[in-house]
Parts: C-alpha cells; structure tokens; sequence
C-alpha cells in the first residue's frame, strides 16, 4: 500500500481471526471505567461543597441532620448494597452460562433499585408535606446552615436518585437482551459495564448515608 | 484484540462481601449513636471508605482485572482527596 | 499508491448521499471535518464581536452600542470562543481527524459516541446562543458566571449555564473515547513509546476533560438549581460563600486551560522535527512534561483568585504550584528549540506558524509568571495586562497552532495545496496585526485600565487607538489566509501525499484518505521521528 521505504512501512498484514473486529469488549470497560471516574468527580465537586459548609456551620449540619430518619436511610443503605450483590451474581451467573439465575438475579436488582426509589419517595414526601421542599416558604424562613444543609441535601440525594433512574434503565435494557440471547456467557459487555454504573450508585452512596444521617 | 483470561467470582464469595458489607453499615450505626464528637465523624468516614474499598474491589472486579484499571481508579481518588484538601486548606485558615 | 482506485473518505458514498451522508457518518474524518466547519464558524461569530468591542473602544464615551450591549457583547464573546472554539479546539478537529491515522488504527475506539460528542456539541452551542435572544435578554456575567451576580442577574443565565454543561458533557466523552482509543486501538508494535507526541498530548488532555469537566458540570447546575429552585449555594444572603464558587469554577476552568493549550504544543512538536529533519530533541521529556502540566495544573486553579479575599496560605500555595507549572511548559520551549539545532531546517509556511507560536507563547508564558506571583497581581489583577496575557495564550498559542494544524495537515485533508508564497504574506499580516492588537494592553494594564469595562478615562486612549488598528490588520492577515486556504489546488501524488516529508503515519497514506485509512494494518518497527534524508 505504500511505496516509500522507512521505519513504519508495513510488514505483515495482520489480522487476528475474528468473527467481530470491531467489538473489544476491555475498550467497552475501559470507556465505562472512565466515565464512572467522571461521575466520580461529578458527585467529588458536591462532596467538596459539603465538606466546606459543613465545617463553617457545623453545628447547624449537626441538629439539622437529625431531621433525617437514619431507619430510612438504613433500610435505603442495605437495600442499595444487596441490589449491588444481586447485579454482580448476575454477571457470575451469565459467565457460568446459566441464563435463568442471571435473569433471577438481575431481576430482583431492578426490584431492589424500585423499592428504592419507592422509598426515597416517601422519605422527601414527608418533607414536602412539613412544607420543607426546595423554594418553599419555609425553607425560606430556615437558618443559613439549616438552608445550606437541606439545600445539599435535595440536591444530592435528588441527583443520586437520577443516578439510580439511569441505572435502572441500563439494566433492564441488559434484561432483555439476556432474554433474546443477544446477552450471552461469550458476550455480556452491556451487563457487566451497567453492573459497574450500578456499583458507582451504591459507592456514592456509600459516602451520602453517613454524610446527611449520621455523622454528628 | 487478545482475549484477556476471565476470573469468576463465585457466588459465595458475592455474599460474604455483601455480608461484610452489612456489618460494616451496622457499625457505623452504632457508632454514631454514641456521642463521640469529632471521633465519630471519623469512625463513619473511614468504615465507608472500607466499604467502598470492597465494592471497588470484589464487586467493580478491580481486584481481578488487569492492573491498569486499578491503577487508575487509585489515581483518581487520590485527586479527589487532593482536590477537596486543597480546597478546605483555604476555609480552615479563613474560619 | 497502488490503491488509487479505493474512493477517499470524501468521495465515499455510504448509505447516504450528501449532506445526511455527512449528518450520519461514523467516520472520524468526517467528523473532525463537522467539527472543523461548525467550530470556524463560531470562530468568525466570536472574532466579529471582539472587532466590535475593539471599535467600540477606539475612542472613551460611547461610539457604537450601549453599556448594557457591550456587556452581552463580551460575555458572548468570551463563551462563543471559550467553550466553542478554543475548548474543543485543536483536539476535536485534528485530534478526531489525525489520531487513529497516526496510531494505524481504522477510527477511534467508539465511532457513534463520536458522532455523539458533535450533536452535543452542536446542541450546547444551539443553546448558548439562543440565550441571547430567548428571556430576559442576553447573560451579561462575563463567561464566567461568578455567584451571586450570576444568581441577581435578571438577564437569561440559566440558558448559557446549561448550554455550556452540555458542552461539557460532548467535551468528556471526546476525551473518554480519544484514551479508550489509545489504550486499545495502536497498530502492532507500536508501544507507548512509540506514539507520535501528538497523540501523548491529546491522552494528557484527554484526562483532563474526563476529570476536572464534571466539576464545571456540577457547579454550573448548581447555580441553575439555586436561580430555579431557589435553594442556596453560593449566595451568601443565606450563608452561602461566592469564593466557593470561584474555587468550583476554576477547579475547571484552570485545567481547561490546558485542554486548550495542550493539543497546541502537540501540533507544534509534530511541525518542528518535520522542518527540522530531525528526531524531536528530548521525546520522553515532552511526554513526561505533558503529564505533569496535566496534573499539576489540576492544582493551580487558585491563582484566578489572589484578589478575591482567600486566605493567606491558599495564596501562597496556589502563587508556589503556579510557578511549578511554568517548568514542563518551559521543558517544552528548551526541547523545541533543541530540536532546530544542527537540524537542516526547511523554512517553510507551517514551519514559521510554529515559530510564531513559539514567539507568542513566551510572551504570554512569561506574563503569566507576572500574574502568578502574588506581589505584582495585586498591582495589575482584573487590568488590561490580564486581557493581554490570556490572548496571548489562547488566541497566541491555540489559535497559532490551529492555523499550523491548517497549514500543515490541509493538504492531508483536502488533497490540495495551498499558495504557499500567499499564505506566508498572510502569516507575516496576521502576526503584525496580532502583537499590534494585544501587546498595547500589556502597557494599558500596567498603568492602570482597568478590564470588562466599556469605557475608560482619555488617558488611556493611544494604546486603544493602536490596539483597534491592530484589530484591523489581523483581521486582513486572518481573511487572506482563509481566502488562500479555500482556493487551494486540487492536486495529487508526493505533493498532496506527503509534501512535507513528514515521518508519521499519516504521511505514508494517500491524500484525502480512504474511508478506512489503512487497507492493512500496518506494523511499526521504529520511533515517530526518523527521517530518511538524515
């Protein structure tokens, strides 16, 4: 293909056997990978607001925080960290080749992530309906740390939840695909990459449940 | 694009970490029940770094991937640290 | 080239004919070419204005426009060039274009996430300029949004500030799909070390868009949440602090910086050992000094603020890593130059766009150091020497190497050539016109002007006088190189294919490209830089 002579002319053609060249499943992690890491600094530049604030109103953090139910924000916790079991066991189970359980257990993920959300929806209802929700006139009236808190608060937990909404899309596009075979035990790059974005939800809020309903 | 050997996690081994997990949760708990002031601030933050540490690991598969995955991550979490530290440097002095 | 008979990417006919040919299209050429048209564009929208602003500062008092129209005007200004040309920039056009051809790959690692990238980046430039029109008129923050006027403003913020969140999100998945790329789509034999610097350069940028955007991103929805929800961040009426979202903003905005600038020296280190005949001088050094201007300009962000009321010791530290920064930057300059000596240099058009670059860029290097010490930023912080020394970097050092880029890859691109004779009259005007319009400002800075506002005390007035002829005479010098660059030649064989001589792959392959670059992977048995003649 070329004619001129040099360092970087061609030698051998090579081209490994491959019934898909264009699929490389470890460039498919490679981009997730780094996308969670841009997440990561996504949900970093909120945790620094968090960390300022809080050290300049501590006290007011502190009494604000124990208008959070920490059972809420428990039960949310482990449910979050058996989802994140479930979507792993899931990609045992496809690497095994056995398709049943891994629907099984990706099934219960997408239940666990709904609950989830069921609760979250609850636990900000009970706020709204004290009249605490963002631009209300009683978030008006709070205290500059109180505002401050709650206002982190809605935020990031408001923003994790469209985490959790992506999730839950993500998987259940890897449900169907698992049930037309286009998932497979050679091929299951869209389950383990939405496994990894599911893994970051619950690593986020690994740090968000002691942050807003524990730590004093 | 050479086929990197697969290493499975067996599901045992998923629900011991998950076990691990709820444990941890449970200790930070009650840890934070008890007033410690700052030291319990410090207890939480440091059992969720444990606990994130094992998802990176066992769940996220960094433990039994090729290194440069973990490589990076490591990487990527020390900015942040930096960036934060950096960041609270100029309010601990100001405040 | 035996085969000619393949059709080259812009003859290709794929499903589609024409212009959805081009809307459709997976292939990184193209793409880089959708990028080229939308960002040059921009680049003349953004180029008009600061005309405008240039003409409405020939003389104090008011000439053209009103205050409040001038405050849009440089706003606008500011985003159209900030996010929509420098940004994006060299790595979205050249990168997109020259990477895979210089890793022998076929395209980058995700070709529809590419074409993804473009429509983002279409959609966040659609969105910034309809907050022009759409609202409460035109934002008149300034490009950087600072809290609380950003929050107070009555003016359409809201629309820019998302605009550019989704110019962010395009920005990260270019840099995510540019390293996935380069970790996994290297032709055989080509190791880390062999890469072109080119392709270093754009990995450590690549790292930057992925990690310091997202916290533009964040920042940016929070002073959209904060105007929407009326929930409290940053204004400090409810306890919030505004330097924190300075510290937020140019935890970003800083590290952009070198998303701009770092893709340039790329280009530059690609131009020098090719006129030079010679292997680049120190070629580990340039990566190493790519990292490290990566890294440790993730920490620089701070010297944006000496005036701005942050503690003591922040100032110190942020004034102590800026000048860390100036070493790679500095390694760079030595390895350029290193690269000239003994070499048997070809004095020709892309070879002096990089010595201009070089000339500029140590101008505004060397006025960085200025503004970086804290002693004599307090003296001409938020002056005219900051205006100055921001376009002599960015313009100066983006804008040299995107026209080097031009003048270097277009036959490459187009398969014609260009009148070189012209294209160095051209150069020679613009670079007049270039330091006639910027270095006044430097002086104008230093005795005092202050910078955004939209008139200033007689006093000042020779150095604006110089400084909007300077304006026009670029601008000649811009248009004859536009005009020269569109009327070049068709031609074909060595003078399109490789007339530089160049020892990188995209030198071995024809001119335009074929759809798919290489028609056999090739295998790499050297380092970039060997030349033959030598």
């Amino acid at each position: 293909m070329n004619t001129k002579t040099g360092n970087m002319e061609n030698v051998i053609q090579t081209h490994p056997a491959h019934p898909d060249i264009h699929r490389d499943d470890t460039a498919s992690k490679l981009g997730m990978w780094l996308f969670i890491f841009s997440e990561l600094l996504l949900f970093g530049g909120l945790f620094i607001v968090y960390s300022v604030y809080r050290y300049m109103n501590h006290v007011a953090f502190d009494l604000a925080h124990r208008e959070l139910s920490v059972t809420v924000g428990l039960i949310n916790t482990i449910i979050l960290l058996i989802s994140s079991a479930t979507v792993a066991m899931s990609i045992t189970a496809i690497q095994k080749n056995d398709k049943k359980a891994s629907l099984i257990f990706l099934s219960a993920t997408i239940l666990l992530a709904v609950i989830f959300l069921i609760n979250k929806y609850f636990e900000w209802g009970s706020k709204f309906e004290h009249g605490m929700y963002p631009g209300s006139d009683l978030m008006g009236m709070l205290s500059n740390g109180d505002m401050l808190f709650f206002s982190l608060y809605f935020f990031m937990t408001g923003l994790h939840a469209v985490h959790i909404l992506i999730g839950l899309g993500l998987l259940s596009a890897s449900l169907i695909k698992i049930r037309k075979n286009k998932i497979r035990s050679d091929k299951y790059s869209l389950l383990e990459n939405s496994g990894l974005y599911w893994h970051l939800v619950d690593l986020i809020w690994i740090f968000l449940f002691p942050l807003f309903y524990l730590i004093h | 694009m050479s086929k990197e050997p697969n290493h499975i996690s067996g599901y045992k081994d998923h629900l011991m970490i998950l076990g691990v997990l709820i444990l941890l949760t449970i200790i930070t708990v009650a840890i934070t029940q008890v007033e410690l002031t700052a030291l319990n601030t410090a207890a939480a933050l440091f059992i969720a770094a444990l606990k994130a540490t094992l998802v990176l690991l066992y769940f996220m598969h960094l433990k039994f991937d090729q290194k440069v995955f973990l490589i990076m991550t490591v990487l990527v979490l020390i900015l942040i640290a930096a960036v934060i530290g950096i960041t609270v440097i100029d309010y601990i002095d100001r405040y | 080239m035996e085969n000619k008979h393949l059709p080259n990417y812009l003859e290709y006919q794929g499903k589609y004919k024409g212009l959805m040919g081009w809307l459709t299209t997976t292939d990184h050429k193209r793409i880089g070419l959708l990028y080229f048209y939308s960002m040059f564009s921009f680049f003349l929208v953004g180029a008009t204005l600061g005309i405008l602003m240039r003409l409405e500062l020939i003389a104090p008092g008011k000439q053209l426009m009103e205050a409040q129209t001038y405050n849009a005007l440089f706003t606008l200004h500011g985003l159209t060039m900030i996010f929509l040309f420098v940004i994006p920039g060299v790595a979205a056009v050249f990168g997109n274009f020259f990477l895979p051809i210089m890793l022998g790959a076929k395209d980058v690692a995700f070709p529809k996430l590419n074409l993804l990238s473009w429509y983002l980046y279409i959609l966040g430039a659609l969105i910034v300029l309809s907050s022009q029109f759409m609202g409460d008129g035109p934002p008149d923050t300034g490009w950087t949004f600072y809290a609380p006027y950003s929050l107070k403003t009555q003016t359409n913020v809201v629309a820019a500030v998302f605009g550019a969140f989704v110019l962010g999100f395009s920005s990260i998945l270019t840099g995510l799909n540019f390293i996935t790329t380069m970790h996994r789509l290297r032709a055989p034999g080509m190791g880390w070390k062999r890469m072109p610097i080119f392709a270093w350069t754009l990995y450590a940028t690549g790292w930057i868009q992925i990690l310091a955007t997202p916290i533009v991103g964040i920042t940016l929805l929070m002073i959209a949440a904060e105007r929407l929800l009326g929930i409290g961040f940053f204004d400090p009426a409810i306890g919030g602090d505004p330097i924190l979202y300075q510290h937020l903003f140019w935890t970003y905005s800083h590290p952009a910086v070198y998303i701009m600038i770092l893709p340039a020296m790329g280009v530059i280190s690609e131009i020098i050992p090719t006129f030079s005949r010679k292997p680049i001088f120190g070629y580990t050094a340039l990566i190493i000094s790519s990292m490290a201007i990566a890294f440790v300009g993730y920490f620089v962000w701070g010297h944006h603020m000496f005036t701005s009321g942050m503690s003591d010791s922040s100032r110190w530290i942020f004034s102590f890593l800026s000048f860390i920064v100036a070493i790679p930057s500095a390694v760079k300059v030595f390895n350029w130059t290193a690269t000239l000596y003994k070499g048997s240099i070809r004095l020709q058009t892309p070879f002096w766009w990089a010595m201009g670059f070089i000339f500029v860029f140590m101008i505004g290097g060397f006025s960085g150091l200025v503004i970086g010490s804290l002693a004599t930023d307090i003296h001409v912080h938020d002056t005219y020497f900051v205006v100055a020394h921001f376009h002599y970097i960015v313009f100066g050092g983006t804008g040299f190497a995107f026209f080097a880029a031009m003048h270097y890859w277009w036959p490459k691109i187009y398969g014609r050539m260009y009148n070189t004779k012209i294209a160095n009259v051209g150069l020679a005007i613009f670079f007049s016109g270039f330091n006639i319009l910027y270095f006044p400002m430097f002086i104008l800075g230093l005795r005092g002007m202050p910078r955004r506002y939209y008139d200033y005390l007689p006093q000042f007035t020779d150095g604006n006088v110089i400084s909007t002829i300077g304006s026009w005479i670029m601008i000649t010098g811009l248009l004859i190189l536009i005009v020269n660059l569109a009327k070049a030649k068709k031609m074909t064989g060595k003078a399109v294919d490789d007339p530089w001589d160049g020892s990188t792959l995209e030198w071995k392959i024809q001119s335009p490209p074929t759809l798919e670059n290489f028609e056999e992977i090739p295998v790499i048995t050297g380092g970039p830089y060997e030349y033959k003649d030598r």
